[in-house]
């Protein structure tokens, strides 16, 4: 008996044995790396030893601080006035070797408003990093919803028993197995300011009364433009996903549902998307952790700008790891994109968890 | 009566025919510009861009942009690098995997559940947070050369393939399909007296069909298409693969018409390969998310 369970214990091992290294050298390793490096001022190449350095990294990158300022005033107290508003003290004068300020040191405006007759500005240390925070976020708010919606819509649309659907799946479906770089450089003739596709078609459509807009050269538009096209890449990978779902609902359900004289949209509601819930939860974590990664479309595309109004995680993590060899920025920045990855999904876990 | 139903049944069925149409080319009109364009001389694909010629083989149409790709860039080169790199991260980890997922399933051994947890949670790590501390290891590992004991990995074949032979995907799609196999079989196979590496081999193997399709086409198309990992691990024009051989075709004058070409020359093929295995493409993303 004894020596069953020795020969099982070495045949597991040794059969799980290169998967379990491999796993760890490549995929366990370099993650606690992350998290040690992000402590440390290691670069990829450097001729100084590696330090220590605490959370500084971090404080870089994520620093922050509200300043109120009020306005200026004259001798007797009145506020000073220019072109009709009042006045304010220079922002540089505040966060440039001020020794009132030394908590401010080398920060810079990310926002301001006006409360009262005071301004309130939101003063960061790495504007950028911050920019490029919310840029994911607007990215992924918008194409989690909208990528697993219009899916769920494909998904249906194509679950009809018709001559020839399987073609059309087929036609939906092929923009995932074409590489993002190529699809990314393609849509840059789609989104040309001067002779793009869309300015053309949008031109033609309205009789030359919408003018020709440089998608992805304007700040305003240049992210929704990615977003736009990151869901046309994906859209049809996530119509397979709930099409299997679709088709794990026993046909007899609907069967009852027909009998009882249930319209299209009852049938739905009560048949179909409670059948669907394991898939829904699986299709909008993979979109989230998807959509956090964004990438290459950026790097392709338009290189974080204008304006920055394109950087996101991701891109600046690579920016910094690799573009200027800062392992431990970039350390810093992946340690917090998965602390948002995880969160996220546990927090999406737990509100479609089974209810009892 | 029944007249009129018919033609209003004909009617819905090609509104329906309509719609899908309609959004299948939305999916496929960029593809049919890319291939169209690669015919073109630069000046007519730009103009050709304000009217729907720019979907058509019109015009002044040859291959003169294939010949100029492969006058700018080693074309074959980045295909065959390519084709090495994703052909033995395929076999490997098709090999490495399903033999761990073996032996979660059906050996009894101490440390089992503790390491398929472990290797399950890494599916929530994305790659692009680890890149970059992998990146500084990857600089650091030794390698055996023709000359010797070398530091780093950068600029090699290895660098692209031994990071991904493993990963948590490929050995949950084993295990989730070597569950489902009937356990009588290794049960009988080991009262026979068949050892655990035969019992792999003849039995479970010959069984696992449809799961090797899967992981080899998701496998195939991850590794194809990857583009982070090698733009930062390799600078040597020997070992780049086609996404980041792109490049050449971004330095000095950019030619259109070239770019469109070497676009379509290492697409077409993936895109091929599909539509002829359309099915077991769509099955295996099916896959993934049945039990998820």
């Amino acid at each position: 008996m004894s020596s069953k369970f020795q020969r099982s214990n070495r045949a597991g091992w040794v059969m799980a044995g290169p998967a379990a290294v491999l796993i760890a050298g490549f995929v366990i390793l370099p993650f606690f790396f992350a998290i040690a490096l992000s402590f440390t001022n290691q670069r990829l190449i450097s001729p100084n030893p590696t330090e220590f350095v605490g959370l500084a990294n971090y404080r870089q990158l994520l620093g922050m601080a509200v300043l109120t300022v009020d306005p200026v005033t004259d001798d007797a107290g009145q506020v000073v006035m220019k072109d009709g508003a009042p006045e304010y003290p220079s922002l540089r004068s505040l966060t440039r070797n001020n020794p009132d300020y030394p908590h401010l040191q080398g920060m810079r405006e990310w926002s301001s408003f006006d409360w009262g007759q005071s301004r309130v500005y939101i003063l960061a240390r790495d504007v950028v990093f911050l920019t490029a925070i919310v840029n994911t976020f607007i990215f992924v708010i918008i194409v989690a919803p909208v990528q697993a919606g219009l899916a769920l819509g494909l998904a249906l649309l194509i679950n009809q028993r018709m001559r020839g659907i399987n073609i059309f799946r087929a036609f939906y479906f092929m923009p995932v197995v074409v590489s993002i770089v190529v699809v990314s450089l393609l849509w840059r003739f789609i989104y040309d300011g001067d002779s793009g596709l869309l300015n053309n078609l949008l031109g033609a459509i309205s009789f030359g009364a919408i003018p020709p807009v440089d998608w992805l050269g304007n700040p305003s538009t240049a992210l929704g433009a990615i977003i736009a096209m990151s869901i046309w890449q994906a859209v049809g990978f996530h119509m397979v996903i709930w099409l299997s779902g679709l088709q794990t609902i026993s046909p007899t359900l609907y069967e009852a549902g027909a009998i009882e004289g249930a319209s299209k949209w009852q049938t739905f509601r009560y048949i179909t998307w409670p059948g669907l819930r394991n898939t829904a939860v699986l299709v909008l974590i993979v979109i989230t952790m998807q959509a956090f990664a964004l990438f290459a479309q950026i790097d392709v595309m338009t290189n974080g700008g204008p304006l920055d109004s394109t950087q996101t995680i991701v891109f600046q993590a690579i920016e910094r790891g690799y573009g200027k060899q800062d392992i431990s920025g970039g350390s810093a920045i992946s340690v917090i994109l998965f602390v948002i990855v995880l969160s996220i999904s546990l927090i999406q876990r737990w509100l479609t968890r089974e209810r009892t | 009566m029944a007249a009129i139903s018919a033609d209003n049944h004909g009617l819905r069925l090609a509104v329906r025919y309509a719609v899908l149409i309609l959004i299948a080319i939305i999916f496929v009109f960029p593809l049919v510009f890319m291939l169209m364009s690669s015919l073109k001389p630069d000046q007519q694909l730009l103009q050709d861009t304000a009217s729907l010629r720019a979907f058509l083989p019109v015009g002044d149409i040859s291959l003169a942009n294939y010949s100029a790709a492969f006058d700018r860039a080693p074309v074959t080169l980045f295909i065959f690098n390519s084709v090495v790199v994703t052909g033995i991260t395929v076999v490997l980890s098709l090999l490495v995997c399903s033999m761990a997922a073996f032996a979660f399933v059906f050996i009894g051994w101490r440390g089992r559940e503790f390491l398929l947890t472990v290797i399950l949670a890494t599916l929530i790590v994305p790659f692009e947070t680890i890149a970059i501390p992998l990146l500084l290891i990857a600089s650091k590992l030794p390698s055996i050369g023709l000359d010797g004991l070398s530091t780093g990995w950068l600029n090699s074949y290895h660098v692209q393939i031994v990071p991904f032979i493993a990963d948590g995907l490929t050995v949950f799609l084993f295990v989730q399909y070597f569950k489902d196999l009937p356990s009588e079989l290794i049960e009988a196979a080991r009262v026979e007296g068949a050892s655990w590496p035969q019992i792999y081999r003849r039995i479970v193997m010959p069984l696992a069909g449809p799961v090797l399709a899967t992981a080899a086409i998701l496998k195939f198309l991850a590794m194809y298409n990857q583009y982070l990992w090698p733009l930062m691990v390799v600078q040597e024009e020997g070992y780049r693969p086609v996404m980041v051989g792109l490049q050449y075709f971004f330095q000095q004058n950019v030619a259109w018409g070239e770019v469109m070409a070497y676009l379509s020359m290492i697409t077409v093929p993936v895109l091929a390969f599909y539509l002829y295995l359309q099915r077991a493409f769509i099955a295996s993303i099916a896959s993934t998310g049945v039990k998820g």
